[in-house]
């Protein structure tokens, strides 16, 4: 692999914790299925709870207004994915153009912090999905058809697992071994196998960037 | 070779192409706000760093300010702390910031330009989706998360695969009572609100040349609603005579300079794009947005669309967005009561948008139980405004004018809309709960707005204007 990226030893300690660790390189669960378009960032986490200065604590409030009923955390909405408890798992399934709308990275702490690992769907937002990246979420995304599958196959099972492989780069579902490849590129790929960010990469080639600097003064 | 205006400012701005990833594109301005930059900071200090190039850094409090008694503390509390630690953000790491009660204080995407700092050729990032909005002046600019402003911040770099190209030709004159926002919502209920993802969008033709700096902001700002990674027009004169005089303008020499440079930013007669779309202005109404995105918009005399050529995914989302709404497919639009109108956000809050609806509504009375808010977008369309007598005339119709923030367009202050009601806005999202929960959202223009403020309903501009 052509990337090189040095991490300093009080990096690696970081590394260790937000790494996407080796035993994730497959992800293997049931998932939970939002057969809906268009999911916005503004759904998976209301502008009112981006108030906290620090990452943690999203997911409590994760898709807040459609698993409560008017605010109410006494009222969950009972055929809502998230409240449904035939399902689980840390894959999220959702249809097109998921996490367009606002920038917002809390959206992609939310789904995380949840216990989501993976997020499945046919189309993503272009901010999410760097978002999604830059935060050791996967976004697999899939053709159309494959989506519509793995929802027939939730929705027979809702025990249903599906296996991401992301050092080979494909998604199967287990119950029937149908599976479909997905696009990855190769430096994000090398950066989540082993917890680099690109935080890392950008200050390993400061020399660089002030030279590009002097350049175009 | 014969290059897109896109690329030739993207290939200015690459420091490195990474093999089979992204290329390291150097950022010239990076705006920042309250809300998406806290977390950012927090990973600096982690990483025991400073900010790269403070001076090339730009802060307000915009957000999560209130837009009453902003020379009050703030009451609420986490809102508070949240405005705190920009200060105390900024103050460290010697970042310039017009922040409550300064007099440049207003929407990240209002000051940029009346600030002069939006330039074209610039390359311009912000922790937020409507960046596009800088596109307008012939500048790669575009809405980032949070990790990235870290990186901004960490290497005043990012990494970023180039998008696709989209070119967007409108040509012709516009019909009486149609303006930019009708423009921009036109194109996003033809294409989509998915229809530009992954691409980078250039509006071109004379529909768009014919536009003010103002109105071209509102075009490429809502660029993102239909998932564009950013909008941009080529400079002209309207830009150079926009920006000459401003504050942060380039003066005497620097100026002639930047000039020379500027005038070479256009598409080149024969480049190519990797899709074009055409579009007479003679087809664009006054436009309604009648669902839960922005996508979902008509001619203000339209009905709204029927499900039955729908395929089921479709026709999924569409019951549920028009059961949110509270509206039946293929009834009309046009009659529709509202209870509440909100002018304001970074699509349509500026000087000129405040002067449309000066002169619509001069002489009238709001309607009696309808709630007007009118939230300008930054301290110096304020000051502007009240110069011009507009803020006197605007109150006298029963309108409340409240302080520069984006309020009411995310509802993440106290400005929300209650539950159920329905509010006609000059945002730019009409979003489930985007106003507030169970919110009801119009987007339309500030036309469209204003008559709505007069009537109490959703209404045809035209039959109001000679």
């Amino acid at each position: 692999m052509s990337i090189n990226i040095n991490i300093t030893d009080e990096k690696k300690k970081n590394v260790s914790i937000t790494k996407f660790q080796s035993e994730r390189k497959i992800i293997q669960s049931a998932a939970v299925p939002i057969e809906l378009e268009n999911i916005d960032t503004d759904q998976i986490i209301p502008a009112r709870f981006l108030k906290a200065t620090t990452r943690d604590g999203f997911g409590k409030n994760l898709f807040r207004d459609w698993r409560y009923e008017n605010n109410n955390e006494t009222k969950p909405i009972k055929d809502f994915a998230l409240n449904n408890t035939i399902y689980s798992g840390k894959i999220l399934v959702a249809g097109k153009n998921f996490g367009c709308g606002s920038s917002r990275e809390h959206a992609a702490w939310a789904i995380k912090d949840y216990g989501f690992d993976a997020v499945v769907s046919s189309f993503f937002a272009d901010i999410f999905k760097n978002n999604a990246l830059n935060n050791f979420l996967l976004p697999v995304q899939i053709s159309d058809e494959f989506l519509q599958k793995i929802f027939k196959a939730i929705k027979e099972d809702a025990n249903a697992e599906l296996e991401i492989n992301l050092e080979e780069q494909y998604i199967k579902i287990i119950s029937t071994a149908e599976q479909e490849n997905f696009e990855i590129n190769k430096y994000k790929k090398t950066c989540l196998l082993n917890g680099y960010d690109d935080i890392d990469y950008l200050l390993n080639i400061k020399n660089k960037i002030e030279a590009f600097e002097a350049a175009t003064v | 070779m014969s290059k897109t205006l896109f690329d030739k400012i993207w290939e200015k701005h690459i420091v490195q192409k990474i093999e089979d990833g992204p290329s390291v594109l150097y950022i010239d301005t990076h705006f920042i706000h309250e809300v998406t930059s806290p977390q950012a900071f927090a990973g600096l200090n982690k990483r025991g760093i400073k900010v790269f190039r403070p001076k090339q850094i730009v802060a307000t409090a915009d957000h999560n300010v209130p837009t009453l008694n902003q020379h009050l503390p703030i009451k609420e509390e986490l809102s508070r702390l949240q405005v705190e630690a920009l200060i105390k953000n900024c103050a460290e790491h010697n970042i310039e910031l017009y922040g409550l009660g300064h007099p440049y204080q207003g929407i990240v995407h209002v000051i940029g330009p009346e600030l002069g700092i939006t330039q074209p050729g610039k390359t311009i990032v912000c922790g937020d989706s409507h960046t596009s909005t800088h596109g307008a002046f012939g500048a790669i600019a575009f809405g980032i998360g949070t990790s990235e402003v870290e990186m901004v911040l960490a290497t005043q770099c990012l990494l970023q695969s180039k998008p696709k190209l989209l070119r967007i030709n409108v040509e012709g004159e516009l019909n009486k009572g149609v303006v930019s926002k009708d423009i921009i919502l036109y194109i996003i209920s033809l294409i989509s609100a998915s229809g530009a993802t992954g691409y980078a969008v250039e509006f071109a033709g004379s529909a768009i040349k014919s536009l003010s700096m103002e109105a071209r902001m509102t075009i490429c700002n809502m660029s993102i609603e239909m998932g564009a990674r950013c909008g941009l027009i080529a400079p002209d004169e309207t830009t150079f005579n926009y920006i000459k005089e401003k504050q942060f303008a380039p003066k005497g020499d620097e100026w002639n300079k930047k000039l020379t440079y500027w005038k070479t930013l256009f598409t080149d007669a024969d480049a190519v794009f990797d899709k074009e779309i055409n579009i007479n202005a003679k087809d664009i109404e006054p436009m309604i947005t009648y669902g839960t995105n922005p996508g979902m918009g008509i001619g203000v005399t339209k009905n709204i669309p029927n499900i039955n050529d729908m395929d089921d995914k479709e026709k999924t989302y569409y019951e549920k967005s028009l059961h949110y709404m509270g509206l039946e497919a293929g009834t009309k639009m046009k009659g529709k009561k509202i209870d509440y109108v909100f002018i304001g956000s970074c699509t349509n809050s500026r000087i000129e948008d405040l002067r449309m609806i000066a002169n619509f509504v001069k002489g009238k009375q709001k309607a009696k139980d309808v709630e007007v808010w009118i939230v300008p977008g930054s301290k110096q369309v304020e000051a502007q405004a009240q110069k011009e007598g507009i803020d006197k005339i605007l109150v006298e119709a029963g309108f409340m004018l409240r302080q520069p923030g984006c309020s009411a367009c995310l509802g993440m202050n106290e400005d929300k809309i209650p539950a159920g009601k329905y509010c006609i806005s000059t945002s730019n999202r009409n979003f489930e709960g985007r106003q507030g929960p169970n919110a009801r959202t119009f987007l339309a223009s500030p036309l469209t707005a204003a008559l709505a403020a007069i009537t109490g309903e959703v209404g045809d501009v035209r039959e109001y204007l000679n």
